[in-house]
């Protein structure tokens, strides 16, 4: 019996180690991002000073997220008396393992030129688990059972803040799973599949980036994910103002450290779906190339575009966290429920028909003014949809108490019914002025 | 406080506009002051390698200095009016009977206590002859507290330290034509001695 692994599981294991030490060190460094653009766009400079450690180069700061590692690593990981033992330690291991195994089907580049290893499939894919059919179901449930490490925190933490984090998320990650879904189905109908590299594949193929068929997808999924990674405008679970820090008020040290490399890891996650099915994944035009049988250069160049991209949906990220101020949840809710689900509807029922009814279109007009009209007929159905929706659907709860008072407060019952009184008065005067 | 308290003015929201209705102008607009800011100048320095401007020299209050006169001697006449103005009780002075014909007294010793002061500039209002000021040095910094007393010498050294960067404020003031106290009328003998 051969007891050494297979070529396919040896390239697995590669897989998953670049991967991991490669998300790991990228939120890292989104950290030290994060603290740069914060400190850039309040007319700071930012960390700027931790370079090489025992030296003086600086390399403008860029020695920071080791510093911040070293820091939170040695601080003393304290478990309060009051909370659940078991829960409170599950929790960010559930959250960063969730997190991670999501990556399982996400391609980070598109193909490598065949390497000729008796053993392994040609071309080898930049893909933990190729070949899986399912693979934007895996992401979502995996997503949605990071949800659970969150809850599970908030709850084990026996603690006010902990507990409202909690609430706050469940609700609303679970309001913006479904316009997430929507945004997403839009993408699998156009594409036909479940599998995040047919979809890149699809739209290298037609040279049509999903983001300009589906504008409205677009931006409800760009929206839930936005919500779904708990940033601002959406960072209502940890809003540090009202809850101190949440679901992790509790954490302290390492535990804490998971919990925070897990915020940007879904961040991550959620740069790589945009990516991936609406911005063109590794495409662009004139530059990479449609086919799969390519050389080093362009594997190396597909895998650089993928990241460039993935980087300015983090940017964007970030940007706007200084941008706009944190919805009420009364608001998020309404954004929600009456806002990005209609859209949504409406982006599936216009991706569906312009899908079914593309031979009729060729046939009728040719293939080239057919794709335009393909791509108007969503685009007007955005601008249509924004406005109404804009205008139509009301942007908050009314909050104001319901002014009642107690029966006996005579002094106010007198009062109130002079005032009706008087009024009834007036009305009477000035109908009988007008029938004049 | 109950919602239904009379003392409760209850304001009606003002109703969304158009524009604030569509979300889209304020997006860009919230986008676009971000954007600006990234890229503009920035407020903060690179501190210990270049030194933050401090705005107006004349009303900054950082390390007290005591004056001299044109002779080279301190200013002071131990009147022990910054001693009373002081709220945080940190000027300690002895007084003695003056060497010079031009004033009674003179302080033997005169002790400010940095760590107790809190930089309010009352001692600087009060004194009668522009003997304390105030200077813009900012990064006041010591290894123990016995340090942090600074005494006559001290006190005079760091006017030393500071009288070419910034000469005494009651002779800027004048030279910009400002009123000050040292050519009110009737006086005392030093402002006499210029008119």
């Amino acid at each position: 019996m051969n007891l050494l692994p297979s070529p396919a599981i040896i390239a697995a294991l590669v897989k998953i180690g670049l991967l991991v030490g490669g998300l790991m060190t990228a939120a890292a460094y989104l950290v030290l991002l994060e603290r740069w653009i914060a400190a850039w766009v309040q007319d700071r400079r930012g960390p700027n000073r931790v370079g090489i450690p025992l030296t003086k180069i600086r390399l403008f700061g860029l020695g920071q997220p080791l510093a911040d590692g070293l820091k939170i690593i040695l601080k003393e990981d304290f478990t309060p008396s009051h909370v659940d033992k078991v829960l409170y330690n599950a929790a960010p291991l559930v959250i960063l393992a969730a997190s991670l195994a999501i990556f399982a089907a996400i391609p980070f580049g598109s193909v490598l030129p065949p390497l000729g290893i008796p053993g392994l499939p040609d071309p080898v894919p930049f893909l933990v688990a190729p070949g899986l059919d399912v693979g934007v179901l895996w992401v979502f449930a995996l997503s949605s059972i990071a949800v659970y490490g969150v809850l599970l925190g908030g709850w084990a933490s026996n603690n006010k803040y902990g507990f409202l984090g909690g609430l706050r998320s469940s609700a609303q990650l679970v309001a913006y799973e479904i316009p997430l879904g929507l945004g997403l189905l839009g993408v699998v109908l156009a594409s036909g599949s479940l599998r995040l590299d047919t979809i890149m594949n699809a739209q290298a193929e037609s040279g049509v980036w999903y983001a300009f068929a589906q504008p409205l997808g677009f931006i409800v999924f760009m929206v839930a994910s936005f919500a779904e990674a708990a940033r601002l405008p959406f960072d209502l679970p940890e809003a540090e103002q009202e809850l101190v820090g949440g679901y992790h008020t509790e954490y302290s040290g390492i535990k804490l450290l998971l919990f925070l490399v897990s915020e940007f890891l879904h961040m991550i996650t959620a740069a790589f779906l945009i990516v991936i099915m609406f911005l063109g994944g590794w495409h662009l035009w004139g530059v990479t190339g449609a086919e799969q049988d390519i050389g080093w250069i362009q594997a190396l160049l597909r895998f650089g575009i993928l990241s460039a991209k993935i980087l300015a949906v983090i940017v964007f990220f970030m940007l706007v966290r200084w941008s706009w101020p944190r919805f009420r949840f009364d608001q998020l809710m309404n954004l929600a429920w009456k806002v990005m689900l209609p859209l949504g509807l409406v982006n599936l029922v216009t991706v569906a028909a312009v899908e079914e009814f593309r031979p009729q279109l060729v046939a009728a007009l040719g293939p080239g003014l057919a794709k335009t009209v393909a791509i108007l007929i969503p685009w007007v159905a955005c601008i249509a949809g924004w406005i109404v929706s804009g205008v139509f659907t009301p942007s908050g709860t009314d909050n104001t108490p319901i002014l009642t008072h107690d029966p006996l407060d005579i002094e106010r019952e007198l009062a109130d019914h002079e005032r009706r009184e008087r009024a009834l008065h007036d009305d009477s005067t000035t109908e009988l002025a007008g029938s004049r | 406080m109950k919602p239904t308290d009379p003392a409760i003015t209850w304001l009606e929201e003002k109703p969304l506009g158009l524009t604030e209705r569509l979300y889209l102008p304020l997006f860009l607009q919230g986008l676009s002051i971000t954007a600006r800011h990234m890229v503009s100048r920035k407020v903060t320095v690179n501190y210990p390698e270049v030194r933050p401007t401090v705005g107006n020299p004349l009303i900054y209050r950082g390390v007290h200095r005591l004056n001299r006169d044109d002779a080279g001697r301190v200013k002071c006449v131990a009147c022990f009016l910054c001693a009373t103005a002081c709220p945080a009780h940190c000027i300690d002075i002895v007084a003695t009977e003056s060497p010079w014909p031009d004033r009674e007294k003179y302080p033997e010793s005169f002790t400010i206590d940095e760590l107790r002061c809190i930089f309010c500039g009352m001692c600087e209002e009060a004194c009668p002859v522009d003997a304390i000021e105030l200077t813009s040095l900012l990064d006041l910094t010591g290894k123990s507290r016995e340090e942090m007393v600074f005494d006559k010498e001290k006190l005079l050294s760091v006017y030393d330290m500071t009288k070419d960067a910034e000469p005494m404020k009651s002779k800027t003031l004048a030279s910009e034509g400002m009123a000050t106290f040292d050519h009110a009328p009737g006086h005392g003998a030093a402002a006499g001695g210029h008119h």
